[in-house]
């Protein structure tokens, strides 16, 4: 009997979620002791054309790993949720837009202009790509970027998502095993659009730091509190820690090694905006009631906006800044 | 010359003093622009950031939050809250490109008719000066148009 069909893609991202997955360890020999890898650019040589080629739903299980940044991006997303089964979004960048997301904070002109014509390149000769290029030759054709990055969601219909950045090895080999078992009939999938490999609850539900509902009266970078007390609350310690909105399932991972959480799990269950939420816990810790002195204290958090979305703009209520898309 | 630009203001306001201050001027006649919709809450600490964003979201031009005086709060501190909540809501915002004009926080207790009405007066000529926020409606958005090819010389 064939094996049932594998496929994972990486869009706008980093490759750390395709690295989480080579690190299940042993696990990753099940998959190909279950599946038929059929589509994987990192780990195997596969052109489009073979997905293209491939019967539609023909692919059992596909792992997407990235947001929707350009046209590639865009038909890949496509082409795949129509050879697909089961679509997950896997990883914040898929699920919420993650680190590329920011980027919504930004014109694509403004974007290109940095990453093109400022120190951060070395560019002699003025090099700016461009989606259609005609040489003696030929016509030559990159993808164009989208206006804003979208989530996988935003542009075709999802399944199951998956959080984290990447998501925790140990939630990958599980959900792995899940299927793996609903293949042999011993289990049943989740209903559909569930979030899989992740906890209900938020991140500080499952960190052991003590809170003892200490209002706070400055702000501080984790650097300048020297040193953490091992036992407490960060955010009561005055230092932004994003628990209270994210959704666990990394068993406090951060806050565990002194390191407050950046909220790569993205929203906690019932959330609808992240960032929303993430206001309403830093108002409720600081201690002040005249605008003046709650200004001073707000100016410890330089960047409220990074701050409150730095995994989940392009999925939050408003998505991008005006710069991004305003004429 | 196009028509005189007329913003929607989402005003969420608290059940004990601005409600009826709006209440108050609409009995007495104090004459105040048709612009700002009511949203009654039970308190300003009720005003989750939330409401603000989806109002903005979803074609708002601004925002109004109003409550009661500072230490007049039915729910003793809650409107404490809703300052905080409002001052890094609006840095939040900043952020993104709305400027801080579009919201704006309001204390008014239920005598204070004429004074909340001005208050609306005001906001609406100040979000009228700033223009329409026009916030994209991202799912019905136009799929993206080819680019033009581009000519190199040979
Ligand atoms: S979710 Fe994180 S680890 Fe995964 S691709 Fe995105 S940035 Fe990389
Ligand atoms: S705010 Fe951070 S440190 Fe405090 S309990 Fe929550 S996760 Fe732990
Ligand atoms: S503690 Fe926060 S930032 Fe760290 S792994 Fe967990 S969700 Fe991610
Ligand atoms: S009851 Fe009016 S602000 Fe709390």
């Amino acid at each position: 009997m064939s094996k049932p069909k594998f496929a994972m893609y990486w869009a706008a991202s980093c490759g750390g979620c395709e690295i989480a997955v080579l690190n299940t360890h042993e696990t990753i020999l099940d998959v190909d002791a279950n599946f038929d890898v059929v589509f994987w650019p990192v780990a195997m040589d596969a052109k489009y054309q073979d997905v293209e080629a491939m019967e539609d739903k023909s692919i059992l299980l596909t792992l997407w790993n990235g947001g929707i940044r350009t046209e590639e991006n865009e038909h890949l997303a496509h082409l795949l949720r129509r050879k697909s089964q089961i679509l997950v979004a896997f990883g914040s960048c898929a699920t919420e837009g993650c680190i590329p997301g920011l980027a919504n904070l930004s014109s694509v002109d403004d974007i290109f202009a940095t990453a093109y014509h400022t120190v951060s390149t070395v560019n002699p000769d003025n090099i700016h790509p461009q989606p259609v290029f005609r040489v003696p030759e030929g016509e030559l054709t990159i993808p164009a970027m989208k206006p804003v990055l979208k989530t996988l969601a935003q542009v075709v219909d999802v399944d199951y998502y998956m959080p984290g950045c990447p998501p925790e090895s140990h939630q990958i080999a599980a959900v792995i095993n899940l299927v793996i078992q609903v293949l042999q009939g011993k289990a049943e999938l989740p209903p559909k659009g569930a979030v899989i490999g992740a906890g209900n609850s938020t991140v500080c539900d499952e960190c052991k730091r003590k809170r003892d509902v200490k209002h706070i009266t400055a702000f501080h970078r984790i650097q300048e509190v020297a040193p953490l007390d091992p036992e407490l609350c960060i955010l009561e310690q005055g230092v932004p820690c994003n628990g209270p909105a994210t959704r666990s399932g990394c068993n406090a991972r951060c806050p565990s090694v002194g390191a407050q959480c950046i909220g790569c799990y993205g929203p906690a269950e019932g959330v609808l905006d992240y960032g929303a939420r993430l206001i309403t816990s830093f108002a409720s810790v600081i201690d002040a009631t005249e605008p003046a002195e709650i200004e001073r204290i707000l100016d410890g958090i330089p960047d409220p906006t990074g701050q409150f979305y730095r995994f989940n703009l392009a999925d939050s209520l408003l998505r991008a800044s005006t710069k991004a898309w305003k004429k | 010359m196009s028509e005189k630009f007329e913003p929607t203001i989402i005003g969420f306001t608290c059940n004990w003093c601005s409600y009826r201050a709006a209440d108050l001027a609409g009995t007495a006649r104090v004459k105040y622009p048709p612009n700002v919709r009511l949203v009654r809450l039970m308190c300003s600490g009720r005003m989750d950031p939330t409401f603000v964003m989806k109002a903005l979201a979803g074609g708002a031009d601004g925002v109004m939050i109003t409550g009661c005086h500072p230490g007049e709060c039915h729910y003793i501190d809650q409107n404490y809250k809703a300052l905080r909540r409002f001052l890094l809501l609006r840095r939040t915002l900043a952020g993104l490109g709305i400027e801080a004009g579009r919201v704006k926080l309001v204390w008014a207790s239920a005598a204070e008719g004429v004074h909340l009405a001005e208050e609306i007066t005001k906001l609406v000529e100040e979000i009228r000066a700033l223009g329409p926020l026009n916030w994209p409606k991202w799912d019905e958005q136009a799929e993206h148009q080819p680019e033009p090819a581009l000519e190199v010389a040979a």
